[in-house]
């Protein structure tokens, strides 16, 4: 099968997020970027599909000129060759300039299966392979823990709240990976020396306009200052108790 | 000509979800700020009580009730809410930040050629706009977001937006949706409910939460750690048991094995905004705390005095939680009574 993984190049989890210059975005000053957690998810299971069926993968990433990394990290990982989609300023892109972009770089390449992280960690926008399934009119089903290849239909379980939904798909389809679906492998020296001799093509992303605008960031107002009990643990849990029915009204 | 705030519904097994009032409830504030009616649409089959949304604040409820929505389709549902949006002219689509709606609301966007603002914890209007407060980057930061588009759509935060007392003898029409010319292509074939009729974590009103602390002295192999951290987990399950709680876990107990991800709360986890959110040996990593300081109420439970889940807790006991957590059952019981 022809598989394809799209990833994103996102800060850290462990980042302090601080407000930058412009008051709509974070100061990228410092902060220390990684792969989208989700989408190592997303470049496992396109790489594992392709090694099972003997077929073919394709990363793509709409990013930074920095990007790249990611891209080897990819192919290192397993990926035969990559699509760079060059925007200096994606992070700015919401969820629909992105997904249009990327169906536009997906439609000629006649996949079978693309893979998505359920959302990046950044804008937690969960929106992005949704929308390229439908803009490519194939079916997509997102959050998905567990896969099963049969034949030409890819069986998806999606995790939902109180369950598991069994989403059977027929390629080509889209199918955006949640922690659980498998484990992301470490690229090993070998995959990481031959990365840099596979084929990476860099392309301007096209310019869409956004639909969703950010006009400002801000950090979440601080808590108030909580009460810390010390001492007898059962002094303790009874004041706790007693000062969430008084205090906070909540019990 | 915009005439109408749409909310959708949600139905599993023909009831309407909680959800579904939260999400007709602030349908309801928004068109009285934008001096709109509200219509609310319901997807499923069999569907039961769908004069209910009225009491909220529907005027309209829109019904699309055939076999062929009795389980969940991404195309075969936003197919339905497309076309109901366009007939009914909203000017604002509203969904619940639940999975259905997650995966429903891009889907739409596409076809009414949109955008969507995802994840939404407040709504505002100012000039006849609507602006809307969101998270990002897990709750480290927050971004106010317009859309350029109409119309204008949004997923809720479930348990965020409080439902409107309900009015039993508001009017309301019920409108059949014709479905004739919309065919699922890849619906959901079963549905796996989780053992025991346990409450979900994302939907809990009270979170229990576990860190590394919670396996204590432990030493040993790894099957031994993780037998060890299952006993000692049980005083959490005890006091959600009480409290009608839903279990969770921090990243370190995930990525040990002790729990499955379903449970973890955090940036690579679920993030949770319960109105309390009791945290027993868990320091509070910072991925921990983006993902669970919206909470209302934040209790923690910490032997270390010096541990980040202090700062922004309301309520601190530093102390054993081995000692602590039986103490507390008891008290929640005695109160609870």
């Amino acid at each position: 099968m022809k598989t394809v993984c799209c990833i994103k190049r996102v800060p850290d989890t462990t980042t302090r997020v601080k407000v930058g210059a412009g008051g709509a975005a974070i100061d990228r000053a410092g902060v220390e970027y990684v792969v989208n957690p989700y989408d190592e998810y997303a470049i496992e299971a396109a790489v594992k599909l392709r090694e099972q069926t003997n077929g073919e993968c394709i990363a793509v990433c709409l990013g930074p000129p920095e990007a790249t990394k990611d891209l080897r990290t990819a192919l290192a990982m397993g990926a035969d060759r990559a699509i760079h989609l060059v925007d200096e300023n994606a992070e700015t892109r919401d969820s629909f300039s992105t997904a249009k972009a990327l169906a536009d770089a997906l439609r000629p390449l006649q996949f079978d299966v693309a893979f998505f992280g359920k959302q990046s960690i950044d804008a937690d926008n969960y929106q992005v392979g949704t929308m390229v399934a439908r803009l490519l009119g194939i079916p997509s089903a997102s959050v998905v823990v567990g896969m099963e290849v049969q034949g030409n239909t890819v069986v998806c379980s999606r995790a939902v709240e109180g369950g598991v939904e069994t989403i059977p798909l027929p390629v080509p389809c889209i199918v955006t990976c949640q922690k659980g679906i498998n484990v992301p492998r470490y690229p090993a020296l070998k995959g990481i020396m031959s990365a840099k001799k596979k084929p990476l093509e860099s392309i301007p992303a096209p310019a869409i306009s956004n639909r969703v605008v950010v006009s400002k960031m801000e950090l979440p107002p601080p808590r108030p200052a909580g009460k810390v009990l010390k001492g007898d643990a059962a002094a303790n849990a009874r004041e706790v108790v007693r000062l969430l029915r008084e205090e906070a009204k909540i019990i | 000509m915009a005439n109408c705030i749409l909310a959708v519904g949600e139905v599993r097994e023909g009831q309407l979800k909680k959800i579904t009032w939260e999400v007709v409830s602030q349908a309801k504030r928004l068109g009285a700020a934008l001096n709109q009616p509200v219509c609310a649409l319901l997807i499923g089959s069999g569907v039961n009580d769908a004069r209910k949304p009225g009491e909220y604040g529907a005027a309209t409820v829109f019904v699309a009730d055939d076999a062929k929505f009795a389980r969940y389709s991404t195309d075969g549902y936003a197919d339905v809410v497309a076309k109901v949006a366009r007939e009914c002219g909203a000017c604002a689509v509203l969904l619940g930040a639940t999975a259905m709606g997650k995966d429903l609301a891009p889907a739409v966007a596409v076809t009414l050629e949109t955008g969507v603002a995802a994840d939404v914890t407040a709504l505002a209007v100012a000039g006849g706009e609507i602006a809307a407060l969101r998270p990002v980057y897990a709750g480290k930061a927050r971004v106010t977001v317009t859309v350029a588009t109409a119309p204008f759509m949004a997923t809720l935060r479930p348990n965020v937006f409080l439902p409107e007392a309900p009015n039993a003898g508001a009017p309301v029409e019920v409108v059949k949706v014709d479905v004739s010319g919309i065919t699922p292509k890849a619906p959901v074939t079963l549905f796996a409910a989780a053992a025991g009729g346990k409450v979900d974590l994302a939907e809990a009103s009270i979170v229990v939460s576990g860190g590394r602390g919670v396996k204590g002295k432990a030493e040993g192999d790894d099957q031994a750690l993780h037998g060890q951290f299952q006993e000692n987990y049980k005083l959490l399950e005890n006091l959600a048991a009480t409290l009608g709680a839903a279990t969770g876990a921090s990243r370190a107990v995930v990525d040990a094995g002790w729990k499955p991800h379903s449970f973890q709360v955090g940036q690579t986890g679920k993030t949770v905004s319960p109105n309390v959110y009791i945290a027993c040996g868990i320091s509070g990593a910072i991925q921990h705390l983006a993902g669970m300081s919206s909470s209302k109420v934040i209790v923690a439970v910490n032997k270390d005095p010096d541990a980040p889940i202090f700062q922004v807790a309301n309520y601190g006991i530093v102390g054993d939680l081995f000692e602590v957590l039986p103490k507390l059952n008891e008290e929640f019981k005695k109160a609870l009574g």
